[in-house]
């Protein structure tokens, strides 16, 4: 595959990068040929960490070495060269919000900067899903791309030194939610009441690198109840799936 | 089996081979810091390779047994004594119920790991007992341990029938210049010829900003060919991150699973555990190795654990199959290290 690289990271690890940029087309790659690489190539392979656009696989050099990892990483790239656009399906992944009020100090603040209505920074936040382009920063928070620049909002000059689990916020043009509790300084939009990370769930992590997430707007009342639901450990998040560029 | 935690010391935790699988996800791995003192620990104590371990860091902590138990100090020394008397390190030890067994500060080294026969007793989660204490998850309540905490130890059977020890030309030396052998990439190439000299040819000294996360170094500046900065990607183990003014940071268990400084190598991980018992004020030199000589020294360092294995368990054996026959009546004999 044309312009992929091979770099060392340690002897037991090997990067594939695929570009050097934040790119949808590239990330969709990183997160195909990282899949694909934890399915095929379970002996001597200990984990495979995706990112914006390369991948590390931590492999075991006493039983796989380098070279015999690379030529058959090598295979995988050449079956699925020029067939950017049969990458298969995605998840997207359904995050119910309860905009405003207490939930998101800042949305004021965001509709303002943007000469939009509450309503509208809702509406267009809700919009289109967001690609989870990697996990990071603290377990379970998702980089998201693809916000609107219409509701981009500058960060605080003061960041919070406590900020809620289920959180969203806008920085710039990033938006995302904290998976737990942690300083921050995003301007608040709104609160979901689902975990990002919750150790005793069937599923610690309900979000996957690579998945989509779309926000659904919910009443302070359906978010309480679905805390709850959350907290008995009965919600299950909303998923669907969908063929890859068919997302946006 | 319980242990009175009546002082923790300066940060201890317990901690075992670490939370693999779960980076993609963005949670640390982890785990204990000296690989090499923590499978030489679990040896000794009679437990199997990932049993959990208490890793101390700098001053030892004071610890009551309410039972008798079986166990192990390995990696640095701390001055420990087991009511009063001093206890050797890198051997195995009955404790009676009752016992004190308290640690000072670490005359060598840094880190120093307990292990009781039947490893600590705590939750896995995610399928590690380790302590990730920035994300408060693992280990005792998911933080580093308080005066008043109570740890129980596993059930692993009757208690071993003798003392063991590591043979002295195995135990490790901790020195307070270390070499530390760099496989250069991914980003190497984002650094003048002359930054990479520098790095291989100037002695950096440990910060006091040298945690389970990362060790920062002080020493001459890492040049760039241009920004410092690269699209986010994931850190691992031994990463040598160079921000923009140029002094490395070494990147250990507790690291974020991704990070944007441009990384000019990797330090291997067989050397990592000469970095973990290393203090601020300790001296650093970068060697460059090629690939596989990093592979040959990971073999190595596998070899050198099935040594320890072999001469661990014959101590025991030793001791139980001595037949000594004397004027016609055979005597069953037992013999112990004095």
């Amino acid at each position: 595959m044309n312009g992929v690289r091979m770099l060392p990271a340690g002897e037991q690890g090997l990067v594939v990068e695929f570009g050097s940029k934040i790119d949808e087309e590239i990330n969709v790659r990183v997160h195909q040929v990282s899949r694909l690489i934890t399915d095929r190539l379970s002996d001597g392979v200990i984990e495979v960490v995706p990112t914006y656009r390369s991948l590390l696989v931590y492999f075991k050099p006493l039983v796989i070495t380098r070279n015999q990892l690379i030529s058959e990483i090598e295979v995988l790239l050449s079956r699925i060269e020029g067939a950017a656009n049969e990458s298969g399906s995605a998840r997207v992944v359904y995050i119910p919000v309860c905009y405003g009020g207490e939930f998101g100090p800042d949305i004021e603040f965001v509709a303002q900067h943007n000469k939009l209505s509450v309503d509208e920074v809702v509406k267009i936040h809700t919009a289109t899903p967001y690609l989870v382009y990697m996990l990071g920063f603290t377990p379970g928070f998702p980089y998201l791309g693809g916000m609107s620049e219409k509701i981009a909002a500058p960060r605080l000059d003061k960041p919070r030194t406590k900020i809620p689990a289920g959180s969203v916020g806008i920085a710039g043009s990033q938006t995302g939610f904290y998976p737990i509790e942690s300083p921050g300084g995003w301007r608040l939009i709104g609160q979901t009441p689902i975990k990002g990370f919750d150790k005793d769930a069937d599923k610690p992590f309900p979000i996957d690198a690579g998945d989509y997430l779309q926000f659904q707007a919910v009443s302070a009342e359906d978010f309480y109840k679905i805390r709850q639901q959350v907290n008995d450990g009965t919600y299950r998040t909303e998923t669907k799936q969908i063929s890859r560029g068919g997302a946006r | 089996m319980m242990i009175t935690i009546i002082n923790p010391g300066l940060l201890t935790t317990v901690q075992d081979g670490g939370r693999w699988g779960y980076q993609r996800f963005g949670m640390p791995v982890a785990g204990v810091m000296d690989r090499f003192a923590y499978n030489t620990a679990n040896l000794l104590a009679g437990n199997s390779p990932d049993a959990a371990v208490l890793e101390m860091t700098m001053l030892g902590g004071t610890f009551r047994f309410e039972s008798p138990a079986y166990m192990t100090l390995c990696g640095a020394d701390m001055q420990a004594e087991l009511n009063g008397e001093a206890v050797r390190n890198w051997s195995s030890f009955f404790v009676p119920a009752g016992s004190e067994l308290s640690l000072g500060y670490a005359v060598s080294g840094c880190r120093a790991y307990l292990a009781v026969h039947g490893g600590f007793d705590v939750q896995q989660v995610l399928g590690s007992r380790s302590t990730y204490v920035r994300g408060g998850i693992g280990g005792h309540c998911g933080r580093a341990l308080k005066a008043g905490d109570i740890l129980s130890a596993g059930n692993a059977g009757s208690l071993p029938s003798a003392n063991k020890y590591l043979p002295a030309e195995m135990v490790p030396q901790y020195n307070e210049e270390i070499i530390l052998r760099v496989l250069l990439g991914p980003q190497d190439d984002l650094f003048t010829n002359e930054g990479i000299e520098t790095m291989f040819s100037s002695s950096y000294d440990i910060t006091d900003e040298a945690d389970r996360m990362g060790y920062r170094l002080e020493g001459p500046a890492i040049k760039h060919c241009g920004k410092a900065d690269i699209v986010s990607d994931a850190l691992c183990q031994g990463a040598i991150q160079v921000p923009g003014h140029g002094r490395p940071i070494i990147m250990m268990a507790d690291r974020q699973t991704t990070g944007g400084y441009a990384k000019i190598g990797t330090v291997i991980g067989p050397d990592l555990v000469k970095l973990a018992q290393a203090k601020p004020g300790d001296s650093i030199r970068f060697v460059r190795c090629s690939d596989s000589e990093a592979s040959a020294a990971l073999v190595k360092e596998s070899k050198n654990n099935e040594d320890i294995a072999a001469a661990i368990s014959k101590q025991g054996q030793l001791g139980r199959q001595l037949k000594v026959s004397v004027n016609g009546q055979v005597y069953m004999v037992s013999i112990e290290e004095a």
